[in-house]
Formats: structure tokens, sequence, C-alpha cells
């Protein structure tokens, strides 16, 4: 492999480098001061975050990436308000927030479809406890369910669903609450490659025809990068803001970007950070290596695979 | 087509299904027929057709083979008539055929005295009591099993004192219920609410507390707060659940009936067979063992043929 002919994952384009002026220009919806959060557990206590700071801007949309174990879920959890924490701040619209609360959707890696409401009724929920009159929430919500593209399936119930197509249900129940940021958590981490990669097409059409921030976890490299304005890489133990990569590759988006230089030199340098050579070794496994013994036997009829 | 009859977890067809069914019921029956049917199987008694000379025998009584064997040999041996008779069950194992016309002359048959009830009216008096046992406990039980499931705060206040009383045997206040309530139906009521409702309590906390927390968390990020999660999450998520475990209770609520009715006043279902089995009319107690099962089989069929009904999300609805 050779990396002279890639670009450092620094350089951008003018029209990309206009771009990230701008968009640190446009209000800030989410900040993030000094988050710390420990787990008290039987084993003593877990330092899941500490101080992470950042912000996103109106109709960003962020990555967080890091080893597994990092704390991604429980930052998301954090922000969702499903969590407390130590210390630090969270700042929605420059308001601490406290609990849960439909200014900030979220949509899970597991399926949370309410199963004994239709797929019109789980979108109707958060409208429902809005107060909406029901033929309104009704209407609404069969807009948003045409907007994910399941209007034939409005009203069948989840368990009649694929896992695509409960995700993206999942993701039209959080905006019909019309929330001020969409918190992602691995939303489509249980689907298979095929589905996930139409759904992140699904995902950026959403986000840029509607107005909503957002902020999505994923341990996948490409997709952070296909999908992201700037990547949040976190490292592990204790859970630390490592580095905020703005992603060079031009918007819109589009697959065939997938071998573009700019791509390439932003997955080396998230290659970099997330496995760091020698990382391996520092944890104790051996080499990465399986302890393996032959156990075919000699007059087996394959007797090599190669 | 030539699909293996046991295969683990995997559904039979329809036909194979029905099939089985009904041979859940053949096989039983075919047993008991075998038993009543095929003379040398069993049947440890002889049914006296002619007494001949012993002079303690008498037509249609039934006595031990041995004894008959031994009084037939004295016979012989002085040479005097000898008894004739057939081989026989004892009375309290009736033939199919007979529990089968029982079946029908049992609501059919005026009562022996003036001061007992029609079958027909024993079994509305059960039916009444089962009912009002199960309503009274399910309108307490439920609510506060789901309060006890969904707040940890109710859960300790109450739990610790449930799971003790639930130990205490419900006929063990036989005496004490007749004593505040009177004779009639009122301490029946209470033996039948004693033995269901700390159950009841119990049972709907832990299927309150097995619905899927995420859902609660996924409600909250949607906007729904104490009241809202209660009724628009716990409850309408624990539904199918808990209708599940109704059906079940209810169950174990007619086996208190057997005791309820035996305190105060006798009455009802239990009262008619213990009389009957007083009289000897063994097929009559046969007949209304079967009643009170085919009463069961049939509420239960109901109920969850309208439980699927009612919870068409469930894909495993059937039970
Ligand atoms: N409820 C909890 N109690 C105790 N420790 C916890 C709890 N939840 C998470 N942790 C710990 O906090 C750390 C971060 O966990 P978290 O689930 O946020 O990681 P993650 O980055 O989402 O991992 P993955 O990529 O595998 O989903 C881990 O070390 C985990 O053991
Ligand atoms: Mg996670």
């Amino acid at each position: 492999m050779t990396h002279l002919a890639l670009p450092s994952y620094r350089d951008q384009s003018p029209e990309v480098a206009d771009r990230f002026a701008r968009l640190k220009e446009r209000p800030v919806i989410l900040e993030v001061k000094g988050l710390t959060k420990t787990f008290d557990t039987s084993q003593g206590s877990v330092t899941a975050l500490k101080d992470i700071s950042f912000r996103t801007h109106q109709r960003e949309f962020v990555c967080v990436i890091g080893p597994s174990g990092c704390g991604k879920s429980t930052l998301v959890r954090t922000l969702a308000g499903l969590e407390d924490y130590n210390s630090g701040e969270v700042l929605l619209d420059g308001k601490p927030v406290h609990g849960p609360g439909p200014d900030r959707g979220m949509v899970f890696q597991g399926y949370t479809l309410f199963p004994w409401r239709t797929v019109k009724k789980n979108v109707m929920f958060g409208l429902e406890l809005a107060g909406r009159s029901r033929t309104a929430a009704e209407e609404e919500a069969l807009q948003w369910i045409d907007l994910v593209g399941l209007t034939k399936f409005a009203n069948s119930y989840p368990h009649q669903l694929s896992g695509g197509m409960k995700q993206r249900v999942a993701i039209a129940r959080a905006l019909a609450n019309q929330p001020r940021i969409l918190l992602m958590d691995e939303p489509f981490g249980a689907l298979d490659a095929q589905t996930r990669a139409k759904m992140q097409g699904y995902l950026l059409e959403i986000w840029k025809n509607i107005d909503i921030t957002i902020v999505f976890i994923t341990h996948d490299l490409d997709e952070a990068i296909f999908l992201a304005d700037r990547i949040l890489v976190l490292k592990a133990h204790p859970g630390e803001v490592q580095e905020l990569i703005e992603v060079p590759v031009p918007q819109p988006r589009s697959p065939s970007q997938f071998l573009s230089p700019e791509f390439l030199a932003t997955k080396r340098r998230l290659e970099e950070l997330i496995h760091p050579p020698g990382a391996e070794t520092e944890e104790g496994i051996n080499g990465d290596r399986l302890n393996m013994v032959r156990m075919v036997p000699v007059n087996a009829k394959v007797e090599s695979v190669f | 087509m030539n699909k293996p009859w046991f295969a683990v977890r995997k559904e039979l067809s329809s036909r194979r299904r029905t099939f089985l069914a009904v041979m859940s019921f053949v096989l039983p029956l075919l047993v008991w027929s075998l038993f009543s049917y095929v003379p040398f199987i069993w049947h440890p008694q002889v049914e006296i057709i002619e007494a001949g000379e012993v002079d303690y025998f008498r037509t249609g009584m039934l006595v031990d083979r041995a004894i008959f064997e031994q009084e037939k040999e004295t016979m012989r041996a002085e040479g005097r008539e000898l008894p004739t008779g057939t081989r026989t069950n004892p009375v309290y194992l009736p033939a199919p055929h007979q529990v089968a016309t029982a079946l029908y002359t049992a609501f059919t048959t005026e009562p022996q005295r003036r001061n007992e009830k029609w079958l027909h009216e024993s079994l509305a008096d059960s039916i009444q009591v089962i009912f009002w046992g199960f309503f009274l406990s399910s309108l307490i039980g439920v609510p506060l099993g789901i309060l006890a499931g969904t707040y940890v705060a109710v859960s300790r206040l109450t739990e610790p004192f449930v799971e003790f009383f639930r130990y205490l045997p419900a006929p063990a206040f036989g005496a004490l219920a007749v004593a505040i309530l009177g004779i009639h139906d009122a301490p029946k009521i209470a033996i039948i609410f004693i033995g269901t409702f700390f159950q009841q309590v119990l049972v709907v906390a832990n299927t309150t507390r097995k619905l899927d927390p995420a859902l609660l968390e996924a409600a909250m990020t949607l906007g729904a707060r104490n009241a809202g999660l209660l009724f628009k999450v716990v409850i309408p998520g624990i539904a199918s659940d808990l209708y599940r475990d109704m059906r079940i209770l209810l169950g174990w609520a007619w086996t208190y009936l057997i005791v309820a009715e035996m305190i105060g006043a006798s009455s009802g279902i239990t009262w008619f067979i213990t009389q009957q089995a007083r009289y000897k009319n063994f097929d009559n107690v046969f007949a209304a063992i079967l009643i009170i099962g085919i009463i069961g089989l049939t509420t239960d069929l109901i109920l969850a043929w309208l439980g699927r009904r009612l919870f068409p999300w469930q894909r495993t609805a059937r039970a």
C-alpha cells in the first residue's frame, strides 16, 4: 500500500473550507462542556466519559466514533437525558437539559417500536403526548411515514416489518416530534451491508430536506465518513475526545466518493486513531493470533484448504 | 411431506396438530374403556347374578373375587347350588357409557331431598362464587401488581407482606371467614379471594417488571413521563401477558372452589359431588367432575380465542 498518493485529511478544497467556515457561523444547537460520567459498580467505579466538550451547529451532521466500550452509547444516552452525569454541562439552545424530553429525539440500536401499535400509531405516539387532536396527529404521522417511504405499511404492526423498515419507522417516530436534535446510537448496526447502505442514503436524503441536527454513533469508519460533516473521535478508558475531524469529502455525498482521495485520507487517519499500531500488545492480546492446534486427521479427504 | 413428528420447537402442520389434540382426549378414554369393557383386565369383583345357596349373597351384590371363588368351592364341596356372577369393577369406577348417561340424567333427575339443589343450580352457585372471588381479587390485585412492578416504592411497601401472606394456606381462614362473614356465599368468596389475591399481586408485578426497559426509554425520549408512561406504555405493553396470567390464575381460583364450598353452609358443585358420593352414585360424581373440566376448558378456549382478537400484534398468541 502506498500512502504517497493520498493528501492529508486536513487538506480541504476551497469549497469545503468555505462550507465549514459558514457551518461554524450557524447557531449552536448543542453544547457539551466538560462532561464527566462515572458508573459505580460493585467492582469499583468506571469512568465512562471524561471531560468531553464539543458543540454542534444547526443542521450539522456529527458522527461519534471510537473503539468498543469507549463510552459512545453512554454519551448519547447522557445527551438524551437517560443517564445523569457527574459534572459538566449539556446545553441545548443555550439552556441546560435535565432528564429526557421530546426536544431530543433518539433512535436506538435495538428495535424499540411499540409492538402493540401499528406503524401509524407508533409515529403518532409523541404527537398524542404533545396534545394534538387525533385527526391532526394522524395526518401529521402519515406525512412522516410518507417521508420514510412506508405509506403502504402504515397499518402494519412492527413484527410484520423488516429490520430496516423498523428503523425507518423509528426515525419517523422521532422526527414527528420535531426535535431540535436527533440522537442515533448505531441505528443501522444490526442491518446487513446492503440494507445499511440504502438506509444511509435515506438518512442523508431526510437530513437534506428537513431542519434537523444529527448526532450519529457508529463504529463503522466508512459510515462515519460518508454521513458526517464532522467526526468526533473518542478513545477508550476513560472515554475522552481524541480529535474532532472535519471531513474533507465535498457535499452532497454519493457512494461514488468512497474511493476518492479525501475519503481514503480521512479513513487512514481514523484508522490510525482507532487502531493505533501496537495497541493490541498494550492490551495484552498476543500478536492478535489464535492459539490453534491442527485438528484435521492425517487421512482427511481434504487435507489442506489451499 | 415426510416431516419428522419430533423436531425441537418446530411447528407441526395443522392436520397433525388437530390429530394430536383429539388423541390427547382419545387416549385416556381408550385406557378407561379398556379397564371398563375388557373383562379380564382388572375387574377385581364379581356381581352376583344367582345367589345359589350362599345365604348372604343377593342378586346384584358386589363381592371380591376371592370370596366369591371361596364360597363357590364351599358350595361345590357340600353339593349345594352354586352361585353365579360376572366379573366387574368396583362401584367407584363406572364405565364410560354409564358416565355419559349420568351426564345427561344428572341434569334431569330431581334432587333426592327437598332442600337439595338441581345440578345446574349447584353449578350456577359455584360459578357465581368463582366469579365474585376472582373479580374482587383482580379489581385490587391487578392495579396493585402493576404499581408494584412500576414503582420500586410500592413494591417495597407491599411485596414483603404479600410474599409472607401467600404462604398462609387459604383454607386455614375458613373458620375465621365464616365467623366474620356468616355462612352463605360471602366466606366462600373470601376464600377464593385470599387464595388468588396474593399470588396475583406477585405474578402481575413480575409480568410488569418484564416489560422491555428500552420501550420505556424510547417513550421518555418521545416526551412521556409518569402517568403517560404508565398508561401509554406500561399497561398496553403488558396487556397481553397480563391476560395470559389471568387465564392461569382463573384456573387456580377453581382449585380453591373445592375448599371454599366445604365451609359454612355447603353448596355448589362440590356439595353435589360429596352428596352423590355418599349415595354411591359414582357415575354422577364422574359426570360432575367432567362438567367442571368441560366448563374450565371451554372458558379457557374462549379466552384464548378472545385473546387473539384483542392482541393481534402478538405473533405468539397461540397457547
Ligand atoms: N450501566 C452501566 N453500569 C456500569 N458500567 C457501565 C454501564 N454502562 C456502560 N458501562 C461502562 O461504560 C463504558 C462505556 O460503555 P458504552 O456502552 O457507552 O460503550 P460503547 O462505546 O457504546 O461500546 P459499543 O461500541 O460496544 O457499543 C464501558 O466500559 C462499560 O463497561
Ligand atoms: Mg454502544
